[in-house]
């Protein structure tokens, strides 16, 4: 008999059990908040840009949805998110500049320094790790840091959901995104996450070239494309650039030490992170897409032009610097393959120059999808 | 809840009778699908019997040069299993990228193998020129693996880059890529076939999931057919010298180490 009992438990009890819950849950219950209106979010359809690879999922607590990248891109722009109303995600990442700044490193409220530079916000989706140290990799768990930082927005996130829970407009934008208006520090992350991953760039002169229109390219810009790919061997000449800066997405997403210095200051870059005297002033490998907007260059914007990268690997680059990259100790284009420098030509310089203004993406910094809202 | 009552014992009849159904199937229909199952294959990197570790770790060659690595990533594809009768089966559209900086990468995973008695393993090293030549490339094949030339449209077959007191410059950069030239003359596209050690077998099984495990030793890319020492070369990417790795890798980075019945 108890066995019968039991079995009878073991097969109807999760049904009972769940009966109750939804009769309870679907009850009028006295403290129950008042049933709210909203539907369902409707799925976003990325527009992947063609040739572009398969990006991963996006994570399954958070799908992309209309609504959800709709508040993503407001609090992106929220300055209520920055301790004195003064900044936004959107004041360091700007859009008319592939988002950034313009600035060698990134000032936060109060005019603080961060110590390294705002980094391009775009093609986000397919980076494994994030900033110029990998840190980072979710762009949820990311999104907090910015945000949080005394060199950045400096205001802890709770109080700047306090400080959104008393605007008129975000409400509806949380309802509309989440099923309900309440307003929490995971669904701001998330909203964020949302945005950044719709942030895609693959329109570029450049693009439109592999994808057929060999015309839409100068033969110093296609020069200089050669140059950027091509290993010098004492035979080919080449810039060597693309075995880091390689692929459709311009990075190998890797992080490396290209010998800016040969004794490391405060920053250590990866070596921080891992504690690995072996990864010391390594840093993140970025994409080089839009790069003619992204000025400064390097992760502490000490080069001020393209024309000064180009000098920087050509002629500047500090042989004694632990950990230097072994592509940057062994390329030259010195026939006898003796000299330690890269020997490009000025003229090749130019071409390579050339070819890294057709990154650019008119349509991505005027897209008005990733603007601030009206 | 009748209804419901009545679908969900109407779905467990059904479900039964399916069951019973495909039980019947494999015992009497000749014509049925032939069984298959899974295996793996776990490659160990090593630098001859030490384990691999970028950057940190110091090795020497048999040649007797001093070397670290950085990176080590290389391309295996075209598998086959052998048979005793010398036959071979070959698994298609097996295509795997090995980057000793991604624990992930080094154990491939094949499905719907033909169940069987395999006595051996062959596989290419690298992307052979057919596919390369068949373009249209995604996965571990796209352009954003940091194994292909866009120049010249070849792929990086294997990749170690690393440092070295005798290396001119102090770098070691080893591209060993490609497959044009007159004649094949600049080929470094090989094809390794590993038999298993003697009496042992690889039985794919349906209740199985064997193992094939392969020591990957890096230091072989400097000895073998031909003895590399970094004084002379330390830098090649592609040409004459790739090619005399790429014989080494042939003749020896590759090895049984052992099987797992599983």
């Amino acid at each position: 008999m108890k066995t019968a009992f039991n079995y009878f438990l073991h097969r109807l009890g999760p049904l009972a059990v769940a009966g109750l819950l939804l009769t309870t849950a679907c009850g009028p219950a006295a403290d129950d908040p008042i049933p709210e209106p909203f539907g369902a979010p409707t799925p976003y359809v990325l527009q992947l840009p063609p040739q572009f690879p398969k990006p991963p999922a996006p994570p399954a607590d958070n799908p992309l949805t209309v609504e959800g990248v709709e508040l993503g891109r407001h609090l992106f722009y929220e300055k209520a998110l920055s301790l004195d109303n003064s900044k936004s995600c959107g004041s360091c990442h700007q859009q008319s500049k592939a988002f950034t700044d313009g600035l060698a490193r990134a000032e936060g409220v109060g005019g603080t320094r961060h110590g390294r530079s705002a980094m391009a916000l775009q093609n986000l989706l397919w980076e494994p790790r994030l900033t110029w140290d990998g840190a980072h990799t979710s762009l949820e768990q990311q999104a907090r840091v910015p945000i949080e930082n005394p060199l950045e927005l400096h205001q802890p996130l709770a109080a700047g959901v306090t400080r959104l829970q008393k605007l008129a407009k975000y409400p509806e934008l949380f309802g509309k995104a989440f099923g309900t208006s309440q307003i929490t520090e995971d669904r701001v992350l998330k909203a964020l996450a949302q945005f950044e991953r719709t942030l895609i760039s693959g329109n570029s002169r450049f693009d439109r070239y592999r994808r057929g229109d060999q015309d839409i390219l100068t033969a110093d810009e296609v020069r200089g494309m050669e140059l950027f790919s091509v290993h010098p061997n004492g035979r080919l000449r080449g810039g060597n650039c693309s075995d880091c800066h390689g692929g459709t997405l311009q990075t190998d997403r890797n992080f490396r030490n290209n010998g800016l210095d040969a004794t490391f200051g405060a920053d250590l870059g990866l070596g921080a992170l891992t504690g690995k005297p072996t990864d010391h002033g390594k840093f993140r490998v970025p994409s080089l897409r839009n790069i003619a907007l992204t000025a400064p260059y390097m992760h502490d914007g000490r080069l001020a032009t393209l024309e000064d990268v180009l000098d920087h690997y050509n002629e500047h680059v500090q042989f004694s610097s632990p950990n230097l990259d072994p592509l940057m100790l062994n390329t030259t284009n010195d026939p006898l393959q003796i000299s330690p420098n890269l020997e490009l030509t000025p003229q090749e310089k130019r071409q390579i120059v050339a070819f890294l203004k057709t990154l650019t993406d008119e349509e991505f910094v005027k897209d008005s999808r990733f603007a601030a809202p009206e | 809840m009748f209804f419901s009552r009545f679908a969900s014992v109407a779905t467990s009849l059904a479900l039964g009778a399916l069951l019973l159904g495909s039980c019947t199937d494999k015992k009497d229909d000749p014509a049925a699908e032939p069984q298959t199952s899974v295996f793996s294959v776990e490659l160990e990197n090593t630098v001859g019997n030490r384990s691999l570790n970028l950057d940190t770790d110091t090795y020497t060659t048999a040649a007797g040069d001093q070397f670290t690595i950085s990176t080590f990533k290389y391309y295996l594809s075209n598998l086959e299993l052998l048979r005793a009768d010398g036959s071979a089966l070959a698994l298609p559209d097996t295509y795997f990228l090995v980057d000793h900086a991604n624990k992930a990468s080094q154990k491939l995973e094949l499905s719907t193998v033909p169940v069987g008695d395999y006595t051996g393993l062959r596989f290419v090293v690298g992307v052979d020129s057919a596919r390369t030549k068949a373009g249209n490339f995604s996965g571990v094949l796209g352009d954003d693996q940091g194994m292909w030339w866009e120049w010249s449209k070849e792929f990086i077959n294997v990749k170690l880059e690393g440092t070295s007191p005798q290396a001119a410059k102090g770098g070691l950069v080893f591209h060993i890529a490609g497959f044009k030239g007159a004649n094949g003359a600049n080929n470094t596209i090989r094809t390794v076939t590993l038999p298993f050690p003697s009496g042992s077998k690889l039985l794919v099984r349906p209740d199985h999931t064997p193992e094939i495990h392969l020591q990957v030793d890096a230091a072989r890319m400097f000895s073998g057919r031909n003895t590399i020492r970094f004084a002379t070369v330390s830098n090649t990417m592609g040409g004459p010298a790739s090619v005399q790795v790429a014989d080494n890798i042939a003749a020896g980075m590759f090895r049984i180490d052992h099987l797992h019945a599983n």
